[in-house]
């Protein structure tokens, strides 16, 4: 399943425009705590997380992560935007909470 | 090919930057052509080390040696160093301020991380002085 198809199902709301819509979703990954995240995450997983500053950027670059996303419409600097475009990272924001957004993500048939 | 050497600063509390140097590293690894398994460990091991650097000390370097045989990652800074070393390496233990926990750092993680992915680990510190870690990674046939 791609970014873009995900964004679509789920209808999330992409930040970072048309950036990465076709990266390959493996998994999916939640956590807040970025050292955790670089011991865990595989590559391809969408990471779910409300931390917003750049260095979510570096984290998902650094695991080859497919996308994060943000839940609850938690307001995101404008800087880790413009990061993330550099990087090719896409961002997306949902009205859902992280466990509704996992609970989809599951619905889509992740995590199998 | 010999050896291949690279050195980054690393500037205290500076969040803007945090993750360059590591994503330097990164992508010079990806250009030779190396095995993602070891890119990963490199660029945890890498991205930990430089985290600390910004967050914890008065600021350094991160070097990157590349040989045939191994890759070793070198992180210096110039203070305040650790007092405690056996304690700074239990998981979970972190001297991190509320404010730097919010924005998800301080699991105390990072340095069991950087021991985790290296087959060689060093640290050496001394107060006031800075602290020194070295990570050596070898290269397997394929790498
Ligand atoms: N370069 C350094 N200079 C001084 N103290 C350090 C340095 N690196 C680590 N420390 C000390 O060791 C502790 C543990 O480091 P570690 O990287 O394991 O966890 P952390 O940085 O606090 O949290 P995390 O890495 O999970 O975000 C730190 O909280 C800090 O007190
Ligand atoms: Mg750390």
């Amino acid at each position: 399943m791609t970014v873009g198809q995900i964004c679509e199902k789920l209808g999330l709301k992409p930040l970072t425009g048309d950036i990465g819509m076709d990266r390959e979703v493996k998994g999916v990954y939640i956590c807040d705590l970025l050292s955790w995240v670089m011991a865990h995450a595989h590559e391809g997983d969408a990471w779910i997380t409300i931390q917003t500053h750049t260095n979510i950027v570096a984290v998902a670059t650094l695991l080859e992560l497919s996308c994060i996303i943000i839940p609850e419409n938690a307001e995101i600097e404008e800087d880790t935007i413009k990061k993330a475009i550099e990087e090719g990272i896409p961002i997306m924001a949902s009205d859902n909470n992280a466990f509704m957004v996992a609970k989809n993500l599951i619905s889509l048939g992740l995590g199998d | 090919m010999g050896t291949l050497s690279y050195e980054f600063s690393v500037e205290k509390d500076d969040f803007e930057r945090a993750g360059e140097a590591s994503s330097k590293i990164k992508k010079i690894l990806m250009q030779l052509g190396m095995d993602s398994s070891i890119i990963r460990r490199v660029a945890i091991g890498a991205y930990e080390a430089e985290m600390n650097l910004v967050i914890h000390s008065l600021g350094g370097t991160i070097r990157i040696d590349i040989d045939p045989k191994s890759i070793v990652i070198t992180a210096e800074d110039i203070g305040p160093g650790i007092e405690d070393i056996e304690l700074a390496m239990k998981e979970g233990y972190s001297t991190a301020t509320e404010k730097i926990r919010e924005m998800g750092f301080g699991a105390g993680m990072g340095l069991p991380n950087m021991k985790k992915c290296s087959d060689v680990f060093e640290i050496e510190s001394e107060v006031g002085k800075g602290t020194k870690i070295v990570m050596k990674m070898y290269l397997k046939d394929g790498d």
